[in-house]
């Protein structure tokens, strides 16, 4: 979500640790039904339905890929026409000028190339990666995010913030440890 | 309980997420993970890298000559070699994208060397036709670029779009492979000890952390991408094999090849796959990720894949009799069935046809012994299949004066067993180097299997209310 970065102290924000994906997401859903929108769940592997839980909805990865696509299949099809219609036409065995079963395996293969380049560059570019440097790693026992511990972060930007409400919301729901996490 | 069986059945014993954690990725962070066999067996990856790059200096030096192939048969070792290659590849993307988009969870604990394994076999095909164009340094006039010659490649062949689709294949499943790391970099970034071992694993998440909302475009690309790589794995073959049914050369023209390759390959590449996954889960304990259901389904994949290919077999027969065209039914009876190359066409039809139905019995499919006799059987089968149909449909042609015996050198060897020692590098340093398993997906097939009783549709988990 965005957040300014410009400023670099001062607190990030709440995290609360779960041991499992059911009480991570049962968490999410009651901070967001709190009122909370500003907050993040980190996890080892994508777990199905924690968006919903937190609100998170998003599908710049698909068109990106969609457009791109189309633009892969012009730029290989008009390509193949311009070279083999415009710039150098030659008779191959008396098939047309424009083969267009001919030129189809090309244009296939462009529009692949560029649909697959885009979404993986694009899905890098909207969330931001490369990033070495992320608040979140500063919060406690983080590292366990990729192994084996669930976590919430509800950001101190939130306009709602309120440490001791967010506390209970995660401790009601099974969290492990809840600590605050300073840029 | 149905879900305690399955659950045992892909992975198997106690399991966690920390268990995972740990019979994975130690093999990547702690070298003595390794033995002195995984140092004899690079050892022979980099004899036979040595041997590859031996040939292919003295073929810079040389010239085409010192292969075997000979005007008719100007295909020889070198293409039989590169769509070999090429077929062993596409089991990789099966794997990890037709299986994903059919949801077969089971694919995640195979699919990460699966997919190691196309790259490498790709990479290996690559060199043949590079390499068979004769003059290697101006390979890039394959490619359209702007050129004082004021010319442009000939789209309407078929070699040009094999240019396009392999060059494509192998850039796709590239970012494929490595964007499926990500998330296992930032794991093991977490997890090692080892101060530039946690400084490459950093740089190489590229800051990966986990957020729902990097999984939820991630999710998003991935089946994309998967989307995308399905009908890709499937046109790569179907060009290779245009190579030769858009031509009229008697049994290459049969409109049957382009789905009767896809399957070749299909079958190639799990024969492969179970050679590679035998000793793996065997040598580094990891029958309780790769279990023998795994290998039992690739095994059934294996038969059905290759009974498409006996129908092929037969469909080729018949279209050369059917066909009616004389110089096809001589291929058929003077070259494939009798004549100096025939012990070649029926020991593809033994090592392919017959030999794989030992996977009709269910000890068979679940015996390493078993298990990896057919599937050499059906590596050596594929590998003939394409020399039967290559250069031995080149040496009986329209013309007389085409009869000429194709004989491959000693270099032509060079290069092939070169090659598989190329690939039998690069895959021993991927087992080391990066993790061979998919750690995130495996925890995601353990949570899939164990946890869905705990959660039912955003209720309280039941122990806690």
């Amino acid at each position: 979500m965005a957040h300014d970065y410009s400023d670099p102290s001062g607190l990030y924000a709440l995290v609360g640790e779960f041991e499992t994906p059911e009480r991570l997401m049962v968490a999410a859903e009651e901070a967001r039904k709190a009122g909370y929108k500003v907050m993040d769940a980190y996890s080892p592997f994508p777990i199905h339905g924690l968006s919903d839980a937190i609100g998170f909805r998003d599908t710049k990865v698909p068109w990106t890929v969609f457009i791109f696509g189309l633009i892969g299949v012009t730029l290989g099809y008009t390509m193949q026409f311009y070279t083999s219609v415009i710039d150098y036409p030659m008779n191959v065995g008396g098939k047309p000028m424009n083969s267009i079963p001919a030129f189809i395996p090309v244009a296939y293969e462009c529009t692949i190339l560029f649909a697959a380049f885009s979404a993986a560059i694009g899905m890098f570019a909207y969330n931001r990666l490369p990033m070495p440097y992320h608040p979140i790693f500063n919060a406690k026992n983080f590292e366990r995010a990729s192994q084996d511990r669930f976590f919430l972060a509800v950001e101190a930007s939130d306009p709602s913030y309120d440490r001791e409400a967010i506390e209970k919301v995660m401790k009601s729901n099974g969290a492990l440890e809840v600590s605050e996490c300073d840029f | 309980m149905a879900d305690k069986r399955i659950n045992d059945l892909f992975i198997t014993g106690d399991q966690t997420y920390a268990t995972i954690d740990q019979s994975v990725g130690r093999l990547v962070l702690d070298p003595k993970a390794h033995t002195t066999n995984w140092l004899k067996w690079l050892i022979v990856g980099v004899m036979g890298s040595g041997l590859m790059m031996f040939s292919i200096a003295w073929l810079l030096f040389q010239g085409t000559g010192i292969w075997g192939n000979n005007i008719p048969a100007a295909w020889g070792f070198d293409i039989v070699n590169f769509v070999w290659w090429i077929g062993i590849g596409h089991a990789g993307t099966l794997i990890s994208a037709i299986l994903l988009l059919l949801r077969q969870q089971w694919r995640n604990s195979i699919n990460r060397f699966s997919e190691a394994m196309t790259i490498f076999a790709v990479m290996c095909a690559g060199i043949y036709p590079l390499l068979h164009t004769g003059r290697p340094w101006n390979d890039f006039w394959l490619f359209p670029y702007p050129n004082i010659l004021g010319m442009w490649p000939q789209f309407r062949s078929p070699l040009l779009w094999d240019v396009f689709a392999v060059s494509t294949y192998f850039s796709v499943s590239l970012v494929f492979w490595f964007v499926g790391l990500i998330p296992d970099f930032a794991n093991l970034r977490d997890r090692s000890t080892n101060k530039y071992g946690k400084l490459i694993f950093a740089l190489l998440s590229l800051g990966w952390r986990g957020s729902n909302q990097h999984w939820h475009r991630y999710e998003q690309m991935y089946y994309l991408l998967a989307g995308l790589s399905a009908p890709l794995v499937l046109s790569v073959h179907s060009i290779v094999s245009f190579d030769f049914a858009i031509s009229i050369v008697p049994g290459w023209n049969v409109t049957v090849f382009p789905p009767y390759f896809v399957a070749g390959a299909v079958f190639a590449g799990f024969a492969m796959v179970i050679i590679w996954a035998i000793p793996l889960r065997k040598y580094y304990k990891l029958e309780h990720l790769i279990t023998n259901r795994h290998l039992d389904w690739m095994a059934k994949i294996t038969l059905a894949t290759g009974l498409i290919v006996c129908y092929g077999y037969f469909l080729e027969v018949f279209f050369q009799w059917y066909s009616g065209n004389p110089y096809e039914f001589k291929l058929l009876t003077e070259t494939r069935f009798s004549g100096m190359y025939a012990k070649f066409y029926w020991a593809l039809i033994v090592c392919n046809g017959i030999i794989p139905q030992i996977f009709w019995w269910n000890k068979a499919r679940t015996s390493n012994f078993w298990l990896i006799f057919v599937s050499i059987s059906v590596s050596i089968g594929m590998w003939l299949e394409r020399f039967v149909i290559i250069p031995m449909s080149l040496t009986s042609n329209y013309l007389p004066s085409s009869d000429k015996p194709y004989y491959p050198s000693f270099w032509d060897f060079g290069m092939f067993l070169g090659t598989i020692g190329f690939f039998i590098m690069l895959m021993i340093l991927f087992i080391r180097f990066l993790p061979m398993i998919n750690i995130f997906e495996v925890k995601d097939l353990l949570y899939k299997f164990k946890g869905k009783k705990e959660y039912v549709e955003g209720q309280l988990p039941v122990e806690m209310k």
